[in-house]
């Protein structure tokens, strides 16, 4: 190879990148933008008033995020495509890892440390899983789709990583990743009799669980249908996060004026209750504009999945687009009081390093199925 | 190929569907949020918020400091006072043990009270303050403040308490302060805070609503486990209001040297009925109450006989002896079963079937009127008024001049006393005999008076208006009415009786021959005094003793009879009046009037100094 040959060469590339950069849509980089600021005043409120602790670093991992996710965007959807399994191994091995040696929070083992990021494999699982199920659909057929025994190896490839989810034990991150599978094998099309029979075990299997679960889990179900039954107890979250809400009232108390969060009376209120505190302080019209924002995200996945010319891309845009959806609904029905409290962060909003990175880690995927919405990938087989 | 396309086509189509359906779901639940989201915000909002409030917001109320109480001149006889108390603070410290060490090193702790300290300090969050020592004295607070270096989290704490200047001497007028009783709690929220005191005695009591003010209170923004945040806002209560009393701190004091155990002495305004002093010995300490007393101490004094707690000007019931003849004499003078210059001869005694009636002088008085017998105090022409008058007009007589009523004086506890009658006799089943009015008409038997009342019925007599007693010149700077002769309204009995019942107690004093002539007002004071002696037996004398030459001075103590004396002075134009009780001073004259004539040289000279001597000349001439 002469020396012009590879100029050329490196030109092209240069060339490639530019042209990938402008194929991505700068106006949903810029809607992620405004949600992460959004997460910024809300932890500068939850922080008192102050950028420190949680602001500054919310803004500084959304920085490394970004650049994260557009790196991603760029990697052509093929190779994507190529490393799914390899992902979905490399999850669960994570998961496996964060049994034996995970650093345990609040009574669950979730997290491994790598360096000074605190990883939570769980998060990623739920990503690599959508990866792996788009890889083992992207050639499906109809006809084959209508095949059980096709259906069995995904049906494995969700079970494991939700068993080992269990085990941690993370009962609603093991709930989210089963909705999470649930909605590719609906949207790659599993007939719908077979999500009815899976309904139908689920609802024989609940008292079984029921009986299996930690004492904690069992308190936040019992809580979460009388919380007033524990008011200084269990359900005192669920109380004060509503009070917070409702007091907020339909134009909200003003920035840095919401008094639940700033005296303490609302616990996690930098992470799980984050929404609280910007209900609290912006009222119904701050709250509804956020989840406006969050919602315009999951309708862009779902354009990016109707656009995309191939069932890979389709079906992990759609994937992705639930995950998030499931994130936010599970958040915000949560601090409303709709359903348990479960330990889940409102994305690219509450602080914490590790959703950032999956959350943006997904977009990059997502950008880059939009990108290469028209490369020749999986066409259908029987 | 076209099979491929076809098939393309189709899962295209089902994913499209299907991502449709996805979608709209995904679209319904947010809508569902959103509607939670009203209905939390908008539709429960109101009580949403109100429940934010409470979270937050603590009201805790300020005591007021207490009114003080004032004497006449504006001397404080109830104030507060500063009292320090050493607080800790758990959270300001990194070892509470070493904290308490050295604190013991400055001002000793018992091994309990380190106890107690410890067991708080677990029990309560680590930023409230546990009280280490009340009641510090200045110089304990002093060598606390100096060495606040090496005591970490220990606190100095401002408070007030009850402080009574004249300890002693005014406590059965003023009163005291004590915790309230559950009997106390009259839904004034102010009586829940600790150390808040009520009053239990005294004007303290009477006035209690006055003095204790209103409370303020003031609004503390708190967080979730209770630590104050800020002040949002605070209303000042009203202070209590400070109650000026008649009394004269200084004249009671002078009085009170003057006196022994049992001895109880009422001065008043003899114009408008003010108290002037009042003093019952023994007395007790007030401040003791502030610090809660011992057990002991309480049993002392309950238990002693000469009961320190209670207030004998108001609460001792006395019979009033020969203080009583003027009660006699106007009710015969009004029922005109006598004239005044009718004469009635005293042999000595006087026969009533076969018991004999004693005169105290056993030569008798000869002939005797009206004058002359209360100036000699003749008990013969008493028990001949009496017979002739009847007890209930003699009790009615009494009544109007305050004797067996209510005076309503502010000092619970004061006692209404008796001044029997034939009906009230008949009420306990017994019948009322002749005898019985006799004996009654020296004021023997069954009256119970209280001094107050006796130095009440002097200054009726003086003044022939229905004066009461009272305690209280002003309650937060207004004046209280009664202050003026004139607020009273005039005795409904006759003017030339009252002066002739006066003119004859100023004979008691100034003419030869009467029973407190050695008594009368030095001369240099100008003024003379008019009063009358009483002795009242506390126990029986048998003819047996008194045939037998008996001396009182050989009985025991507590057997002697009790000395009275009422005055008023000057007898022309009345301005104080005093009751004198010596329990078992044997002998009115002896005992009662000698002290009512230091009493009333004493009180003239602090209350109604002599005209200063005009300067001959000073304008030059």
């Amino acid at each position: 190879m002469s020396i012009l040959e590879r100029r050329l060469l490196t030109q092209d590339r240069g060339a490639l990148v530019l042209r990938k950069l402008w194929q991505i849509p700068w106006s949903f980089v810029l809607l992620l933008c405004a949600i992460a600021a959004v997460g910024y005043v809300a932890l500068y409120s939850a922080g008192g008033g102050a950028p420190e602790p949680y602001a500054a670093r919310h803004a500084i991992r959304f920085g490394f995020g970004l650049v994260l996710m557009l790196c991603v965007a760029l990697v052509d959807i093929r190779l994507i495509a190529r490393l799914s399994w390899l992902s979905w191994l490399g999850g669960v091995a994570l998961l496996v890892l964060v049994l034996v040696h995970g650093s345990i929070g609040k009574g669950a083992q979730r997290w491994i440390e790598i360096g000074p990021l605190q990883l939570q494999p769980s998060e990623l699982m739920k990503i690599v899983l959508v990866m792996a199920l788009a890889a083992w659909f992207q050639r499906a057929s109809w006809e084959r789709m209508g095949n059980p025994l096709f259906l069995i190896p995904p049906a494995i490839m969700v079970l494991i990583p939700v068993g080992l989810i269990l085990k941690q034990p993370n009962l609603g991150t093991a709930l989210i990743t089963c909705m999470v599978g649930a909605a590719v094998f609906f949207a790659a099309g599993a007939r719908l009799w077979k999500f009815g029979l899976g309904l139908a075990g689920v609802a024989l299997a609940a008292p079984i669980a029921y009986q299996h679960m930690h004492d904690y889990q069992r308190a936040r179900i019992t809580t979460f249908l009388d919380p007033e039954s524990d008011p200084l107890g269990a359900g005192y979250n669920i109380i004060q996060s509503k009070i917070a809400l409702g007091s907020g009232g339909v134009w909200g108390k003003g920035f840095l004026q919401g008094t639940q969060g700033h005296l303490n009376f609302l616990p996690e209120k930098q992470t799980d209750f984050i929404f609280t505190m910007l209900a609290e302080e912006f009222g119904l019209a701050g709250a509804l504009t956020v989840l406006c924002l969050l919602g315009l995200v999951v309708l862009f996945c779902l354009l990016v999945a109707l656009r995309c010319r191939h069932q890979y891309g389709r079906l992990l845009a759609m994937g992705l687009g639930t995950n998030f959806f499931l994130y936010v609904f599970v958040n915000v029905a949560m601090v409303t009081g709709s359903i348990p409290v479960g330990g889940v962060p409102l994305p690219l909003i509450s602080h914490g390093g590790s959703a950032m990175l999956t959350t943006m880690l997904g977009f990059g995927l997502l950008l880059s199925v939009h990108v290469h919405r028209d490369a020749e990938l999986g066409v259908a087989r029987d | 190929m076209r099979g491929v396309r076809r098939e393309e086509e189709r899962r295209r189509n089902t994913f499209t569907r299907r991502a449709l359906a996805l979608g709209g779901l995904q679209l319904g639940l947010f809508g569902f949020l959103a509607t939670r989201l009203w209905h939390l915000q908008v539709v429960e909002g109101a009580r949403y918020a109100t429940l934010a409030e409470e979270n937050r917001i603590s009201v805790r109320l300020i005591p007021p400091p207490r009114g003080r109480v004032l004497d006449r001149e504006g001397r404080v006889v109830a104030g507060n006072r500063l009292n320090w108390s050493a607080l800790l603070v758990a959270e300001q410290t990194q070892d509470v043990g070493a904290t308490l060490e050295t604190f013991s090193r400055i001002v000793p702790l018992a091994e309990h009270e380190r106890a107690r300290i410890e067991r708080e300090v677990r029990r309560r969050r680590r930023f409230v303050p546990v009280t280490v020592r009340d009641f510090l004295t200045w110089e304990e607070m002093a060598r606390i403040e100096v060495n606040a270096p090496d005591l970490p989290g220990i606190l100095i704490d401002v408070g007030t308490t009850r402080f009574y200047p004249e300890v002693e001497h005014l406590a059965h007028v003023v009163g005291y302060v004590a915790p309230p009783a559950e009997r106390d709690m009259d839904g004034d929220p102010l009586l829940e805070l600790p150390g808040i005191r009520v009053g239990r005695a005294g004007v303290e009591k009477h006035h209690e609503l006055a003095l204790r003010g209103r409370a303020g209170a003031v609004q503390l923004e708190v967080n979730a486990v209770g630590r104050v945040i800020r002040e949002l806002d605070r209303r000042e209560g009203i202070q209590g209001q400070d109650v000026q009393i008649s009394v004269d701190a200084e004249l009671q004091k002078a009085i009170r040297a003057k006196i022994q155990d049992g001895t109880s002495v009422v001065v008043m305004d003899a114009r408008n009925g003010e108290v002037l002093a009042m003093a019952s010995q023994p007395s007790f300490d007030p401040n003791l109450f502030n610090s809660g007393i011992s057990a002991a101490q309480w049993r002392q004094w309950t238990s002693s006989r000469a009961t320190p707690l209670i207030n004998k000007a108001v609460s001792g019931l006395y019979a009033p002896g020969s203080t009583f003849k003027m009660m006699v004499g106007l009710a015969a003078l009004e029922a005109r079963v006598a004239t005044p210059a009718e004469r009635v001869f005293c042999p000595g005694h006087m026969d009533l079937g076969d018991t004999r009636f004693h005169c105290w002088r056993r030569g008798g008085h000869g002939g005797v009127d009206l004058r002359s017998a209360i100036k000699f105090s003749c008990d013969v022409y008493f028990y001949e008024m009496a017979r002739r008058v009847g007890i209930d007009r003699i009790a009615a007589m009494a009544n109007r001049f305050g004797l067996g009523v209510d005076l309503g004086i502010e000092l619970p506890g004061a006692r209404r006393g008796l001044v029997p009658t034939r009906a009230w006799r008949q009420a306990q089943g017994k019948p009322w005999n002749l005898g019985d009015t006799l004996v009654h008409g020296i004021g023997q038997g069954f009256y119970q008076l209280t001094p107050l009342q006796l130095a009440t019925m002097t200054v009726r007599i003086a003044t022939g208006r229905a004066v009461q007693p009272h305690l209280t010149r002003a309650v937060g700077g207004r004046r209280m009415r009664g202050g003026q002769a004139e607020d009273w309204p005039p005795l409904d009995v006759s003017e030339r009786d009252l002066q002739l019942v006066r003119e004859a107690m100023w004979a008691v004093v100034n003419e030869p021959g009467g029973t407190a002539l050695s008594s009368r007002l030095p001369g240099a004071l100008g003024i003379a005094m008019a009063g009358k002696t009483g002795t009242t037996q506390v126990r029986r004398i048998s003819r047996e003793q008194r045939e037998r030459g008996f001396r009182v001075e050989q009985l025991p103590r507590e057997w002697r009879p009790h000395a009275l004396f009422v005055a008023f002075a000057p007898h022309d134009a009345p301005r104080l009046a005093c009751a004198v009780v010596v329990e078992h001073g044997t002998s009115g004259s002896g005992a009662a009037a000698p002290l009512a004539r230091e009493v009333m040289v004493e009180a003239f000279g602090r209350l109604c100094p002599p005209p200063a001597p005009r300067m001959a000349a000073a304008d030059g001439g």
